[in-house]
């Protein structure tokens, strides 16, 4: 064997996106550097412009309350923000986000987290206690200047900025966190700007949305989701696809196969023949796909999609974007490349490669509560 | 000679592969790949081999011109992409976009394949390049072929898993694809006709599965004891009018 010199160290290179994300359905934490490692090897995926992370089970002992994570442009701004935020919730704690200087990450944000509990008297009639977490990051992303909301899930959060994944990673001391979901992405801006709140990570409450492809339906989709109230102020495609999930999952309450039959619905030829298989479940694809027409997504898309108890895969209906799944005792990945997963799993039970259209789900098993 | 490829950057892998051929050496044995892309690109010389122990990444073998690499796990997306000559058999499965635009050498994958595999592959006289899937494949298989031989094995499915995928053929305009069975009529292009290989295709199909079968051990004559279909473009200018009467020329073939 001959040892190799390792000379290019900072190479760029014309790709797409590359996301990654596991769970582990029996609750099991681990810490960050599993997914950083894995996330790593597709550097070539991204070209620096975006990278981040979003983990499950991170804030144990404040399970209780949602975390917000603010994003600010400067100091100035947190008056602002804090306003609404005092407004909407009573505030349990709050720190800066830690970080740490890296020599790559130049002029980044501003970062603090709030562990906050809405305050009963601002809920609105029929409004729920998720409502009021949406309407205050709406009305903070939309109308506070210099400010926005990242993450607004319980015990999770996200990550993200303008970096190579590992220096992304290193700002945000990620392997210091334990999770039992990871997702991770890096990106490469094609029609959108590489700035700070474009990266991925998208979420709203703790839906979180990790994508790789162009959601050219993004007109349609914004122009829908905005009657119910959601903002799109991100400036990226893929935040809609955080609001859709939200409002079919949450508002909604549809089950989680018809949602995204709802988002990738299967072809009108596929459903007529499918007509003659399964009448009933064909019946049921039709009245999905008429009811949810403006939140059909168009386009190439591969996309990781968390919440507090799973993760999903999906693909494009014609798969225009790759995407590639794993599973070891009770952990399943999902990533890009396979390269990705046999990265962080060796000996996986089995290694497959997804069909277009059909989701992969990993939900947390029945009963696993040790997470919290 | 062995490489030893863990944790290495593709750019230094694959420099030091030329570095190593340039100094004459024949037979690289690459161990701990996973994921470095770009391996054996544009590599020329027919006696040159490339075994790979691990996963390699994106694009293996783009624009290669000879040599012959045997992959002994899966492989990723866009193995031979644009190949001119040379061979390529992988034990496990490959991804997307397999064989595009292939003008040469041959292909094997003994397991499945995904999405756009063989798309627009090329021939012209002598250089005819032969793909072969041992497994099942994904939509738009041999989508815009123009030339060549795509052979489906479609070996140990699921029960109800289809041997390929939707679109399979379509806008073909040269070349041929075999399937081992039957295909549904409603996955198959329109510009695609479906009937049975004469003598002179089952020879092509004899030699071509029993070298597959040398390769991965198993056993052949089980392969070729099945029925094959073939699927044969009906025109060689399947959207010719669609243009033509666009800009209002004369109805051409």
């Amino acid at each position: 064997m001959i040892a190799i010199n390792k000379k290019y160290s900072d190479p760029r290179d014309i790709s797409g996106c590359g996301l990654v994300g596991f769970i582990n359905r029996d609750g099991r934490c681990v810490d960050g550097s599993h997914i950083i490692k894995s996330l790593c090897l597709m550097k070539e995926r991204g070209n620096g412009l975006g990278a981040g992370f979003a983990a499950y089970g991170i804030y144990p002992d404040m399970a209780g309350y949602y975390a917000l994570h603010l994003m600010m442009d400067y100091a100035d701004v947190k008056p602002n923000a804090e306003r609404v935020i005092f407004k909407f919730f009573t505030v349990h704690r709050e720190e800066e986000i830690p970080t740490r200087s890296n020599p790559y990450i130049k002029n980044p944000p501003l970062f603090w987290r709030y562990f906050v509990e809405p305050r009963k008297e601002q809920l609105l009639v029929e409004e729920g206690d998720d409502d009021l977490v949406v309407r205050a990051v709406m009305e903070i992303n939309n109308n506070v200047s210099g400010a926005c909301v990242i993450s607004s899930g319980k015990n999770m959060g996200s990550f993200k900025g303008v970096g190579e994944p590992a220096d992304i990673a290193d700002f945000f001391m990620i392997e210091n966190y334990r999770a039992y979901i990871w997702m991770g992405h890096t990106r490469f801006p094609t029609n959108t700007p590489g700035w700070w709140g474009g990266a991925h990570p998208f979420t709203i409450l703790d839906w979180a949305i990790v994508h790789n492809g162009e959601i050219t339906s993004y007109g349609t989709n914004r122009a829908f989701l905005e009657m119910y109230g959601y903002k799109c102020t991100l400036l990226t495609d893929t935040e809609v696809v955080a609001y859709a999930l939200d409002f079919l999952l949450r508002k909604h309450k549809i089950p989680l196969r018809a949602a995204f039959y709802a988002l990738a619905s299967p072809f009108w030829k596929d459903i007529d023949i499918e007509s003659s298989e399964n009448r009933e479940f064909a019946e049921a694809l039709k009245a999905i796909r008429i009811q949810y027409a403006p939140l059909l997504l168009n386009g190439p898309f591969a996309i990781l999609f968390g919440w507090k108890n799973g993760l999903v895969g999906f693909n494009d209906r014609i798969k225009l974007r790759p995407l590639f799944a794993g599973e070891k005792d009770e952990t399943l990945y999902m990533a890009s490349e396979e390269a990705t997963i046999r990265e962080i799993c060796e000996k996986p039970d089995r290694l497959w490669m997804p069909r277009a259209g059909e989701p992969v789900i990993g939900m947390i098993k029945e009963g696993v509560e040790n997470w919290r | 000679m062995e490489i030893d490829a863990a944790s290495v950057h593709y750019r230094d892998l694959n420099e030091e592969i030329n570095r190593v051929i340039k100094e004459g050496v024949k037979h690289i044995v690459l161990r701990n790949v996973n994921g470095q892309r770009y391996i054996g690109a544009g590599l020329q010389g027919a006696d040159i081999k490339i075994d790979i122990y691990g996963v390699p990444g994106n694009d293996m073998a783009v624009f290669m011109d000879g040599p012959a690499i045997e992959v002994f796990d899966n492989a990723q997306d866009g193995v031979g992409n644009t190949m001119n000559a040379g061979n390529i058999y992988i034990h496990g499965h490959a991804g997307d976009v397999c064989g595009y635009g292939m003008r040469g050498g041959k292909l094997f994958v003994l397991g499945d394949v995904g999405y756009r595999v063989g798309i627009h592959m090329k021939a012209y006289m002598g250089k005819i390049p032969i793909l072969v899937v041992g497994g099942t494949a994904g939509h738009f298989l041999g989508e815009y072929m123009a030339g060549g031989i795509i052979i489906l094995l479609g070996l140990e499915r699921r029960p109800g898993q289809p041997i390929a995928g939707d679109y399979l053929g379509t806008g073909m305009h040269g070349g041929t694809i075999f399937v081992r069975g039957e295909v549904d009529n409603r996955r198959v292009g329109k510009e695609v006709g479906i009937e049975k290989p004469d003598d002179a295709e089952y020879e092509i199909l004899k030699r071509e599965i029993s070298e597959f079968a040398r390769i991965f051990h198993i056993n052949g004559d089980e392969i070729l004891s099945a029925p094959f279909v073939k699927l044969y473009p009906k025109t060689h200018r399947p959207y010719g009018p669609m243009y033509n009467s666009r800009w209002n020329w004369q109805r051409g073939g």
